[in-house]
């Protein structure tokens, strides 16, 4: 199905915002001003703005400890996750939570966790919780290559199954858990997908460093879902273009592995080539988007270098709703 | 006795490395202990993210150091079978914080085989987990879990502070029969300290005294020892005397010690990582109330973080986090109780 102008120019800006918030928190990391454990999303945009592109705030979506680019895809401000990466009092999370754990409930984002292999099942509570309303909204779990080997994970697909809801799972497998290959801890010659079919859901593949393939593959699961037919798969073949987290040596990495996948397996490449050859939208349209993005960036972290730190008396808030 | 020289971190790999070349019956598993494996890097590509496994797979096999899928319960529970089956297997768990993940082969399992079985049969397995706050690692990659395993029948628990009480403890819970859970403090990795050379045990269930004085007894363990020796040094200058006890194992834990010295000081300060409520510092002063009342000449304060998780700003995990600061505070407190002092 042909996008509109304005569809392929949203997704084409989420995708460059993830892009530039990752490539520039890179950097910022090195200045040694954001504190913590930072793992970085980019390369694998096409994945999370091809599935999020199909949600509204209504659906739900739960994310992993490489969440940004899932947080921003689901629509969670960005200069607000600046400064909760920085741990500033106006933080998204009120600088309480950082990298890993940031969450908004008011666009359908359930939280990033420190925890691989939690997402899953609370993404199954979600799709019992949107099954009972009954309005068609879906919860989606977001996990690793890593995270397919929990048991939490495999209970998730089964109890997803047993109980007929509409939970789909979105494998994004980067090849890596951490320094370990998918190869070696993915005990199949086969692949993510056929773990959910053995579980009795339907599955599907598709290329997670191309946006349209991740879109389009996405739009026929979620019409599949959204029938009522239960939860469903997908794994997404894509790439990570920085460590495991910053700091990470990537010594696992094959010669000129690096240069390669961001050669050949770049989504913002790839979708640019795509709509500029099939006429689809004009280069400058996207030029003027990059210039942009990266002007809110600019904006974002110049903000969050200054903001006020948490009141270190907050540091009990919050705990409860009520004590 | 003869000395090296070396951080925990090396004090730690020295003693895996050593006790797997004594001792056939030991093996290693958890989440890139070997780093690498599946990769184009090929196995020890990166040897462990804590770098106290580097170099293992290659002296000793696959067949006995395991690199393991992200499955806490499957590898903690493998331990638990592999220790009924014969083994002497260590398990690392990357964060104290995923015993979440694998608590039922920890807590219904490994803790009460021996017990269940009537005696019949031993589990020796160690759970190495690395734990503790001051790295802004956030709520589920800073937490101490001591106090939780602390409270279960069944499992040793233990917490250098030191190279050498690394070595020593190491050691003896890889030569013990029952399941031990070991703690290492990410931010004590890098701490320097001679170390015996050759075999070197260290019986659980002693206490370390750190500092000896006599106005107040300050117990602590694991990542606190180090804020507890500032303060203890602060307040010698003002002529204060602190009796300061490293218990370096919590389960047994040395009562003896604890109740000597608050015998001959009669002021108590409880300094411990993990939040109050049911903790190692209520513990203690609860153990120290019915058992030493009557030398009490003050009430026993606990130094411990709020009943929170752990904040990931730096500036409410600094609030976080008892500090050198709170220690000593605590200290002058329970001096000026009532003047008693
Ligand atoms: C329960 C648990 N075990 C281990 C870790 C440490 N850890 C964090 S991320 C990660 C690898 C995850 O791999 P994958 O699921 O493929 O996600 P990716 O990092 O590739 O996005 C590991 C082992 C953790 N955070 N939680
Ligand atoms: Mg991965």
């Amino acid at each position: 199905m042909q996008l509109s102008r304005d569809e392929m120019l949203g997704a084409y800006r989420r995708m460059k915002t993830i892009r530039a918030f990752e490539e520039r928190l890179h950097d910022e990391i090195m200045t040694g001003e954001i504190a913590g454990f930072t793992h970085l999303y980019a390369g694998q945009e096409a994945a999370a703005v091809g599935v999020c592109d199909h949600l509204t705030n209504e659906d739900f979506i739960v994310s992993t400890h490489r969440g940004h680019g899932h947080c921003i895809a689901k629509g969670c401000d960005v200069e607000a996750m600046m400064l909760e990466i920085y741990g500033r009092r106006d933080g998204l999370c009120k600088g309480r939570g950082g990298s890993m754990h940031i969450a908004d409930l008011s666009v359908g984002m359930l939280g990033a966790n420190g925890i691989v292999g939690a997402g899953a099942p609370q993404a199954v509570g979600a799709a019992i919780s949107a099954k009972l309303d009954g309005k068609g909204r879906v919860a989606i779990a977001f996990s690793g290559d890593g995270a397919c080997n929990q048991g939490t994970t495999f209970e998730a697909m089964n109890m997803a199954v047993v109980l007929k809801v509409p939970a789909i799972f979105v494998f994004e497998n980067n090849h890596y858990s951490e320094h370990t290959g998918f190869d070696y801890a993915v005990g199949t010659s086969k692949d993510i997908a056929s773990r959910a079919e053995a579980f009795g859901m339907k599955a599907w593949r598709a290329n997670g460093s191309d946006f349209f393939d991740t879109h389009d593959t996405m739009r026929e699961l979620l019409d599949y879902v959204r029938a009522g037919n239960g939860p469903a798969a997908i794994e997404l073949d894509t790439e990570r273009f920085y460590g495991h987290f910053e700091g990470d040596p990537q010594r696992y990495r094959g010669e000129g592995e690096l240069d390669r996948i961001r050669e050949t397996r770049d989504c913002l490449k790839a979708f640019r080539a795509r709509v500029s050859e099939a006429g689809l939208l004009d280069p400058a349209d996207l030029d003027a988007i990059d210039a942009e993005v990266l002007a809110l960036i600019d904006k974002a972290v110049a903000n969050a270098r200054v903001a006020a730190p948490p009141d270190p008396a907050s540091v009990a808030d919050d705990v409860y709703a009520s004590y | 006795m003869s000395h090296t020289n070396m951080t925990i971190r090396e004090a730690i790999a020295s003693t895996i490395d050593a006790e797997m070349a004594r001792d056939d019956s030991i093996i290693i598993l958890g989440e890139d202990i070997v780093g690498g494996a599946g990769t184009a890097g090929g196995p020890e590509a990166i040897g462990g993210i804590w770098g106290t496994t580097g170099g293992l797979y290659g002296k000793y096999g696959a067949g006995r150091v395991l690199d393991t899928p992200i499955s806490e319960s499957a590898i903690v529970g493998a331990a638990a079978g592999a220790a009924l089956a014969g083994k002497r297997p260590i398990a690392e768990l990357m964060f104290a914080d995923f015993i979440g993940v694998s608590l039922d082969q920890l807590w219904n399992q490994m803790a009460k085989f021996r017990y269940m079985f009537g005696g019949k049969t031993r589990c020796p397995a160690v759970v190495r987990m690395i734990y503790g706050a001051g790295m802004n690692a956030a709520a589920q990659h800073s937490q101490s879990a001591y106090a939780i395993l602390t409270s279960m029948p069944g499992l040793k628990v233990v917490l250098p502070a030191t190279p050498a009480d690394a070595k020593g403890l190491l050691t003896e819970a890889l030569r013990g029969d029952d399941p031990v859970m070991f703690f290492e403090h990410k931010a004590l990795y890098g701490v320097k300290g001679d170390v015996p050379d050759g075999e070197y045990r260290l019986p659980f269930g002693q206490a370390r005294q750190v500092r000896s004085g006599g106005d107040i007894t300050i117990v602590t363990c694991g990542g606190m020892v180090r804020f507890c020796e500032k303060a203890a040094d602060a307040l010698a200058k003002d002529g204060i005397g602190v009796d300061l006890l490293d218990l370096r194992t919590t389960s047994p834990m040395d009562e003896e010690a604890i109740l000597d010295s608050v015998e001959s000081t009669g002021r108590l300060v409880v300094v411990d990582e993990s939040p109050p409520r049911c903790s190692l510092a209520a513990d203690i002063s609860a153990i120290v109330a019915q058992k030493a009342f009557s030398s009490l000449k003050a009430p026993p304060l606990m130094v411990t973080p709020p009943h929170t998780p752990v904040p990931f700003a730096r500036e409410l995990e600094r609030a976080w986090l008892p500090s050198h600061k709170d220690v000593e505070a605590a200290v002058r407190k329970t001096l000026a109780y009532n003047g008693s002092r």
